[in-house]
This record gives structure tokens, sequence and C-alpha cells, in this order.
């Protein structure tokens, strides 16, 4: 640690734990208008939230069961958010609606437009939706939280 | 002044809940069920091409629902309140001037450009479909209660798919006032109807090309408005604060019936502090306390009776204590002996803003200490839990608890109930 004293009449003062580098910092401040101190702490905190989810009247959490996408990271139980707002394109993680079963896979849309659901998983066949199915894009899997 | 007035209504709203997150009951009839799983207040539009009435019990209809396997729930209100959070919120994307009017409904303010209401409506209802999954309907007109009408017929017909009609400055207002029966418009009860109807007064057209003096004098000026406003001239204001809450009511029916004294006590003080709570978080403070107690409204034993009281004050007040002692003395004045209760509720009426309350000329200070004592309770059992502090004589719910047995997930509001997919 630096050292650092300052001369007062003659008298050497040690000066405890004093870091110069804020003063300039402080300065500017004083002179946009005397927020509070604080503030900097406060735009500094990590909010998870705010990271994670960029539309949240459209983004619902859904949990992962089985191990169909193991290999793009989602474990069993893992906690998915699931983004609805957002279009998706091909190669997208997506909760999907064959029929009565909502699914999380792979999305993949070919060149002629045949659509694909992709698990991320060997052992698990891709399933092709044909025309006659019912099908939908639920949402967008924009981030999975696995627990360890 | 020459806004547009759209009203929003979230198709089916309850079973379109369920449906969001249960893909396995999309096409099938859905009933939802009033608390304690009593008779039918939500029906999809399959339910309803079956045959099953609002209000219906499911004792009686339990036949019916087999036969067509429809789907059962309870009302799940979490999941419910917090779509309609959802849909409410992403409106204000659209216009900052959204009344909220009930759960599924809201009326937007919108400045009518040429050829852009119909296309605002349509990327409206295209987004509030893919961001919630809740389907909605927009009528849109020059007042609230034509916006009403053109909301209803939206969901009609050849009009369902598109779920949008504009009556704003069109010709198709006078054919469709034509055939709106007067009981079908918003803001005319059963009483006025008969009374029109006892003067040929048969459509919403005919009650709009009426004279205004004479409706007046028929349905007094809450009358007159509604016919105003049939002729496009807005009388009813665009309320955006809804906060302004006249009454609370708590009341729930019984898992089973209930005879004696001391239950129904414990019952309506349950209410009570439940119904408190909710006053004191929005500031509030009432006037009059209503009690109703009531028999199985299907089943009475036996013989139906239903009575309430009201108990009012001339210092409104926001103490569990004093509006427990209001409480008491109103339900005594109500309870009969030998009756099976199904069912009963407090109102808190009277409301006022605490701010705005006139000192005690008595005692005022002990009401200063009360309030600071409710305001103590209230906070510690927002932390710690319902019912960690109440009053000695307020249990906590009991046999009287809600039967809730075919509620779905609370999917978007508890963290262990949140949907699975494979």
């Amino acid at each position: 640690m630096q050292e650092i004293k300052s001369f007062v009449n003659g008298r050497v003062f040690p000066v405890p734990e004093f870091e110069p580098l804020l003063i300039p910092l402080v300065l500017s401040r004083v002179s946009a208008g005397f927020p509070s101190p604080a503030d900097d702490y406060i735009e500094t905190a990590i909010d998870l939230n705010k990271e994670l989810i960029r539309h949240p009247f459209a983004t619902f959490f859904v949990r992962a069961s089985g191990d169909s996408m193991i290999d793009v990271g989602i474990k069993p139980n893992a906690t998915l958010i699931v983004d609805r707002a957002i279009e998706t394109k091909s190669g997208d993680i997506v909760i999907a609606r064959i029929g009565d079963d909502l699914c999380v896979k792979e999305l993949f849309i070919d060149d002629e437009g045949k659509v694909l659901l992709i698990p991320k998983n060997a052992n698990y066949k891709p399933i092709i939706i044909s025309e006659d199915m019912d099908f939908e894009i639920w949402g967008k899997v924009v981030c999975s939280i696995n627990r360890h | 002044m020459n806004n547009a007035i759209a009203l929003l209504d979230c198709n089916n709203f309850y079973a379109s809940c369920e449906r969001v997150f249960n893909a396995s009951v999309k096409e099938k009839p859905i009933v939802v069920l009033s608390n304690n799983d009593g008779c039918v207040i939500a029906r999809s539009e399959e339910a309803k091409a079956i045959g099953v009435t609002m209000g219906s019990p499911l004792f009686k209809i339990l036949d019916l629902l087999e036969t067509h396997e429809a789907e059962i729930f309870s009302s799940n209100y979490a999941l419910y309140g917090d779509m309609s959070w959802r849909v409410m919120n992403l409106l204000q994307n659209f216009t900052p001037e959204v009344e909220i009017y009930s759960i599924d409904e809201a009326f937007l303010n919108l400045e009518p450009r040429k050829n852009s209401l119909d296309n605002l409506a349509h990327s409206i209802r295209e987004k509030m479909y893919k961001w919630t999954g809740i389907p909605v309907s927009i009528g849109i007109a020059e007042t609230k209660v034509l916006a009403k009408i053109a909301n209803k017929r939206a969901k009609k017909d050849e009009l369902r798919e598109k779920g949008i009609l504009n009556l704003y400055r069109s010709d198709k207002t006078e054919p469709i006032l034509k055939e709106t029966l007067v009981e079908d418009i918003w803001g005319i009860g059963y009483r006025s109807t008969l009374k029109l109807k006892a003067n040929n007064i048969l459509t919403a057209w005919q009650l709009r090309e009426t004279d205004n003096r004479f409706i007046r004098r028929l349905l007094t000026v809450v009358g007159a408005r509604v016919a105003l406003e049939l002729r496009g001239i807005k009388c009813l204001p665009f309320e955006q604060v809804t906060t302004k809450k006249h009454s609370i009511t708590c009341s729930r029916s019984f898992g089973q019936t209930i005879t004696n004294y001391e239950s129904i006590k414990e019952a309506v003080l349950y209410f009570l502090t439940r119904a408190g709570e909710k006053m004191r978080k929005h500031n509030l403070a009432a006037n009059a306390v209503t009690v109703f107690i009531s028999t199985d409204r299907f089943r009475p034993v036996p013989e139906p009776y239903t009575n309430s009281a009201t108990y009012s004050s001339t210092y409104p007040t926001d103490s569990n204590q004093e509006l427990q002692e209001w409480t008491l003395q109103t339900l005594e004045r109500i309870y009969k002996k030998g009756f099976e209760y199904r069912k009963a509720g407090i109102i808190l009426s009277g409301l006022v803003l605490k701010e705005k309350l006139t000192k005690r000329m008595f005692d005022d200070e002990h009401f200063q200490q009360q309030h600071q004592l409710m305001k103590a309770i209230d906070e510690i059992n927002q932390k710690f839990g319902k019912d960690t502090v109440r009053f000695g004589c307020v249990k906590t719910e009991g046999s009287w608890k809600m039967k809730q047995t075919r509620k779905s997930q609370s999917y978007t509001t508890n963290w262990n109930e949140i949907l699975v997919v494979n």
C-alpha cells in the first residue's frame, strides 16, 4: 500500500486509508449537482431480473424434465426462462406445442421451409412437423439455469 | 373530446389462462368454478355450446360435463391475477390512457387517425396473443357504452375470427344498435329494462331515438346518460386511477354448512381481518360494515334464509378492533338459530382516504394508537405470513375453509408449481 502523508503547518500527519483516486470522482459529481454518493453503488448493483428478462410481461419460467436437451446444457430439472415476445428462427431453443404436449427442443427450419424439432441428445430422434400437425411455437428459451 | 374509446376484453379469460399452460384442454369444454367449487363462474366457448349456463351449480351439470369430457377447474386467482397483470401492463405500451375496468377488461382512450384505429386494434390483438397467450376482442366507438356493444358484437358470428369491430364514425352503428336489445346495453339493469319494455322501447336504437327528457323521467339521470352515450356523446368519465375503491368485500361459501353462532362468528371475523388488511393497504378507512349470511342457494335447510345488515358510524375507522365491534353487533341482529348457513361475508363501505379523516372530537388519541397498532400487525403478517399476529377472537381458517379440489397449478407465481416440459 502506498503511504500518503500531508504537510500542514510543517507537521506531518498520516492520512489513514485514503484513496487519492476518489478525489476527482467526487469533484466531478459535485459539479453535476449533488447526487447521493450511494448512487454509484445502486447503479452497479447486479440485478438478475434485469440481466435475464427483456420482456417481463411475456416471460415465463418453465422446468425441463428429462435429458433430451443435455447437449446444450439443459440438465433434468433445469429452470428455463422463456420469452414469448421474441420472434423465433431456425437454431433457437424453443418451447413448442404439438397437440396436447409442450416440449423443449431446438427449432430447425430447412431451406424448403420444412420444420423439425431436434432433441439435443443422440438417444432421441428429431420430430418432423408435418402440415397436418397441430403445432405452435409457445416461446423462445432465452436462458437455462442448472443448480449445482 | 373526439377521441375514440376502445374496450378490450379477454375472451373467456379464466378458461384462456388455463389453456396457456395446459395444452391438453385446448379444444375441450372448460368450466371454472366459484370459490368452494360451488357453481360455474366461467366457461370456454365449447362449454357454452354444450349448454352450460353461468351460475349453474356443479352437482346439477356433472353428468352433462362428463358426457362431453369437459374439464373442470377450481378458480385459480393467483394465475388469473398474474395473467391480468401482464395483459394490462402490455396495453400501456400502445397507449398511456388505459382504464382497467375489471380483471379482464380495459377501456383505452385512443386518438383517431385515419384508418389507424383498425390497424392499432389489430396489432394490439396480435401482440397480446403472442406475448401472453390470451386471445382478446376489441370494440371501438365514440363512447364507452357504444364500445361495449361493439365489443360484444366482435365476439360473435362472422367477426369472431377477427375479434375486432370498429364502430367509430361508422355507418354500421345503426344496424347494430337496431339488433341490440335494451337488456344487453351496459348500464341498463333489470328494472330499467322492464320500464323500457313497458314503453315499447326494445332496442338500443329505439332508446337512442327517444326524447331524452322522457328517458330522464323514466330512468332518472343514470338512464339518460346511457341514452346520450348511445348517441355518441361522452357522459361516462374515463377513469385512469382505479384505486378509488368504493367498497371492499370478503365473502365465501363454506366447505360445509354451519349452524352454530360461534362458527359463523369465527368466519365473519376472519373475513373482516382479510378485508381490513386490504383496506389499510389502500390507505383507506371505512364508515360502515355490512354483514350478510345465507343458507345454501340450491339446497336450503330447513328453508331459505338470507339476511344482511349494516352498521354505520359517524367516524370512519381503520382499526380492526373497532370494526370487530361493529361487525359482531350487526351479526347478532341477523343471525337466526336453526338454519344451516352456507355463505357469509362482510362489506366495508363508505371508504375514505385516511389522510382526509377529520379529527375525532373525543378519544382521538386512542384512535391514533389503534391506527399505529393495526399498521404494525399488518406489517408483521405480511412479513411472516397470514395470521402470525391476530386478535384473540379470530381463528384461522377452520371448517369453513375453501374447497378447491380442482385447482390448476400456480404456474406463474410459485416456483414449485411452474410449467414442466419434456
